[in-house]
């Protein structure tokens, strides 16, 4: 233990940032798994308290104190309350690296870990065998078969629960093929987008909606096909040094053409994490004033959107609709009125707010697959404020979000439709 | 704690699991550090934290400490200011963090039956719909709960017009120390015979465990205006407070802070405070439109006369809320001038705020620790917070003498030790400057009537050693230190 006065010895975290916490207590009530527990260990104050100690060297990094990190579901929202301006996000992922030393895996999930986010994931190509898989098993009547005999169970709990999680999908892969999606329009402006892994690969025809969306507000939108993932599923699992590989390559993507354009983002979670690429690749001497530039170039969808003239089309939505914060669309990119101002302009939409609607949904990424307990209790606690809205359509702005709301739907038996923003937008033009 | 506690408790696991259940009892090591601290500077190892969730186990788990001679401390969400709920003689945590419904609102009787692990403000947003609300409103509304309130006896800025928790408290079930669950007080209205609600409210959990209470609720106020005012000094603010409540004015806040404050609330919120002002003086007003008006009229002509740099009205919600945001987070946005802040609570009479603010900037510059001084200016409860980095040498030791100052200075003044945030571990054996060995014996006596053998919340309250401030800060220092971070 060290002597009062004496400076620990430096160690992952950088200690101006750790030491900015003051334990007031005020992230408490803003972080979602607190409010599922009421465990101070699963609180944005105790994990940092358990940073500290650590760093102190009065707690050894063990099997325990990993649990307590690997809860966190990184929504961020602590962040966003903190009047000490503590950066969570910095410090959460800097231990989520730091700890992967520690980890006992074996061989099974780290080759699993191996193939999905640094093999998989990343690249279109073996996405695309991917999904053909997927879909292969959906529609040849595979996955009702597994779901009828149970035949999972008897091999593992967790995988059964695993499979209940495999996501509908919604239309064909969305490629990101370097194709130029026109609007149409004399004085159109081209932009940008990212098409991320998880959204085309589920909810292509939601890009694709979002595509119409943006040639409608008199956008050319360009997806250039050399993109790869935004790298905000590996910082999550603490995998910094392939998140800036990912950057970096995105850099490059996007510097073809039009090297200050605009990329916009459908995904709120990819949005965050390019965002922070300036941060990420600081301390690269070849990328950092890139990174930095290149963030300034991201725009969430929403946000691009309600700073657009964008006339809607004719068709009334009748619909009574309320809108989940995505985390790192609320709490990172600091946008929450953006997609509300979207949806009010509907005509037809009668438009609720949500209880709690800053809170997360519990799907975190991966943390839905990951964490399936505590994700499932932070889930039911949104389900019932669903339910309290009357809300007959759930709008949000992330494929996490959109899966983990439909899990839940799904399991609540209620009938809800889950959407994006631009899906309901795109529904005044295309709705009969 | 000695050893032989812990190894005592550790054998009453089994037991502990059998009662609130097995997820809810915790000793692992990590588990248990995140209970050693609450919003300030003290610290404490518990050997044990439960959290049950019915009074009924509640009385189990007292029942079975008892019978072993452990000592049992309540904890809301940790955000206290003076070490109420740290387990300095270790035992067992008794977390509230599960007892947290809201249990029945009257509307027509305006009352609401609470749990003590409610958080203050969800209270509030809760009873909004029936247009009714909490009052007491502590700067940490957001996270702390109304059974820590209760202990504290908490204020907040609208408490110079509302009054405290004891103010808004009906009644309240207990359960005593030997296990016993009974109600102070009454339901709906004000009790008769002895005032045993009052005597538990303040006392830290060292006469019984509240389980449930029945909280008083007002009507939302039909108008509210909230003004910034911003002085070119702290003594110009200071006396235009003492304008304010010389005239015989009362608002529903009047609240003041300096420099240091502004900076810090600026960065955390943004909420438009003048930078480069020496202090902003945050009144609200509510009640009737055109009382409200009328008075805000009357309050504006007299900050004229202290030549405030600008007077500016909130006109919507939005920018209220902005307002009071800046406020409400300014001390733990403390954290963005210095890794840490002693914040001492203490009031003085209103007419004694120029007085007492310069002496105590006197300090802060002959110390060379930088001192922010918020203030709930309107009722002379002072929070002077000394910025300071435990990892410095010798820092601790001197802001603790500080701090004992400065409170030495509050009741030297007429003030008393504390306006709001209790005496808990941080200023017990500073009582003796305001009551006499008399004063302290009635004390002990009432506490004797409710618990025999120290085991609800031990060694709170009441001063241990000699009772002079020098024994205070050696004790002090035994407790955060050594190799104490806090």
């Amino acid at each position: 233990m060290p002597e009062v006065g004496t400076v620990p010895k430096p160690t992952w975290l950088d200690e101006s940032e750790l030491y900015k916490c003051v334990h007031c207590g005020f992230c408490l009530q803003a972080c979602p798994t607190y409010l599922s527990t009421g465990l101070e260990t699963e609180s944005p104050r105790g994990r940092i308290a358990l940073m500290k100690a650590v760093n102190e060297g009065r707690l050894e990094i063990s099997n325990q104190v990993m649990r307590h990190w690997d809860l966190c579901v990184q929504c961020r929202a602590c962040e966003d309350v903190c009047p000490s301006g503590v950066p969570y996000g910095n410090l959460i992922e800097a231990t989520m690296d730091h700890v992967r030393d520690y980890r006992r895996i074996g061989l099974l999930p780290r080759l699993v870990y191996e193939i999905a986010l640094r093999y998989l994931l990343p690249n279109q190509k073996n996405l695309s065998v991917l999904v053909s898989m997927m879909d292969f098993y959906i529609k040849s009547g595979f996955q009702k078969l597994v779901r009828k005999t149970k035949i999972l169970k008897l091999i593992s709990r967790r995988l059964e629960n695993l499979e209940m999680m495999t996501p509908t999908l919604n239309g064909e892969f969305f490629r990101a093929d370097g194709h130029l999606y026109q609007s149409g329009m004399a004085d159109a402006e081209k932009i940008q987008m990212l098409t991320g892994c998880v959204m085309p690969l589920t909810q292509g025809n939601q890009m694709r909606a979002a595509v119409r969306v943006l040639n409608k507000a008199g956008k050319d939108v360009e997806v250039p096909s050399s993109q790869v993932c935004c790298g905000a599923i590996n910082s999550h699992v603490g995998d910094v040094e392939k998140t800036k590989d990912l950057a970096r390559e995105n850099i490059e993507a996007f510097s073809n053409g039009n090297p200050d354009g605009v990329i916009v983002v459908a995904s709120a979670g990819c949005g965050a994490r390019m965002k922070e690429y300036g941060p990420l690749l600081a301390d690269d001497p070849e990328y950092s004033s890139k990174a930095t530039n290149f963030s300034k170039r991201v725009v969430d969808i929403n946000e691009y959107l309600n700073g657009t003239e964008l006339q809607l089309g004719e068709s009334v939505v009748p619909r009574v609709v309320t809108y989940q914060d995505s985390c790192h669309l609320a709490n990172v990119q600091k946008v929450r009125d953006a997609p509300r101002d979207l949806l009010k302009s509907i005509e037809g939409v009668d438009f609720c707010e949500l209880e709690e609607a800053n809170i997360c949904c519990g799907a975190g990424g991966t943390y839905m697959i990951t964490e399936p307990e505590m994700a499932k209790g932070i889930l039911a606690n949104k389900m019932k404020n669903i339910i309290a809205s009357k809300a007959d359509t759930i709008a949000t702005a992330n494929p996490g979000c959109f899966m983990q709301l439909q899990n839940g739907i799904r399991e609540a038996g209620l009938d809800v439709e889950v959407m994006y923003v631009t899906d309901l937008l795109d529904e005044t033009y295309t709705k009969k | 704690m000695g050893q032989s506690q812990s190894l005592k408790i550790k054998d009453l696991i089994p037991e502990l699991r059998k009662i609130v259940g097995d997820d809810y009892v915790l000793d692992d090591q990590a588990d248990l550090l995140v209970y050693e601290y609450d919003g300030s500077i003290d610290r404490g190892n518990p050997v044990v934290v439960v959290l049950p969730d019915t009074a009924k186990k509640i009385s189990q788990v007292l029942k079975l400490a008892r019978s072993n001679s452990i000592p049992v401390v309540a904890r809301g969400a940790g955000t206290g200011l003076s070490g109420g709920a740290i387990a300095e003689h270790g035992g067992i945590v008794l977390s509230m963090a599960r007892m947290n419904q809201i249990l029945e609102v009257n509307r027509s009787d305006r009352y609401a039956i609470v749990e003590p692990g409610v958080v203050n403000l969800d209270l509030s947003t809760h009873v909004a719909s029936e247009g009714l609300y909490y009052a007491p409103d502590p700067s940490s509304q957001r996270a702390c709960t109304i059974g820590g309130n209760i202990a504290e006896n908490s204020g907040g800025p609208h408490c110079l017009a509302y009054g405290v928790t004891t103010n808004h408290v009906l009644g309240m079930e207990v359960v005593l120390a030997d296990g016993t669950i009974t109600w102070f007080g009454e339901n709906e209205r004000d009790g008769i015979g002895y005032d045993l609600r009052g005597i538990t409210i303040g006392s830290e959990g060292t006469l019984a465990i509240v389980t449930k209470i029945s909280v008083r609720l007002l009507r939302l106020p039909e108008h509210v205006k909230t003004m910034l005012m911003s002085f070119e000094t702290i003594e110009d603010a200071s006396a235009a407070v003492t304008g304010i409540i010389g005239a015989g004015m009362v608002p529903a806040a009047l609240e003041m802070m300096d420099h240091f404050c502004i900076k810090a609330a600026e960065g955390a919120v943004g909420a438009g405070y003048p930078e480069g002002a020496g202090a902003v003086l945050l009144v609200e007003l509510d009640g009737l439109l055109e009382s409200v008006e009328e008075e805000s009229e009357e309050i504006e002509a007299i900050c004229r006369e202290f030549s405030p740099l600008e007077i500016r009205v909130a006109t919507d919600s939005l920018e209220r809320e902005k307002l009071w945001s800046g406020r409400k987070g300014v001390l733990g946005a403390l954290g963005r001038l210095a890794p840490n802040y002693y914040l001492v609570d203490g009031t003085i009479p209103r007419t004694k705020l120029v007085e007492v603010l310069k002496k105590i900037n006197e300090i802060s510059e002959r110390s060379g620790y930088p001192i922010a001084n918020l203030l709930h200016a309107g009722d002379g409860n002072l929070h002077p917070s000394i910025l300071f980095d435990e990892r410095k040498p010798g820092d601790v030791e001197n802001i603790l003498a500080i701090g004992a100052e400065i409170l030495r200075i509050c009741v030297d003044s007429g003030g008393v030790l504390s306006g709001e945030h209790g005496i808990g571990l941080e200023k017990q054996d500073q009582m003796p400057l305001m009551f006499s060995e008399e004063d302290m014996a009635t004390m002990s006596l009432l506490r004797l009537a409710f618990e025999t053998e120290d085991l609800l919340n031990p060694g709170k309250v009441f001063p241990t050693g000699a009772g002079c401030g020098d024994i205070s800060q050696a004790r002090a220092i035994a407790r955060v230190g050594p190799g104490a971070y806090i």
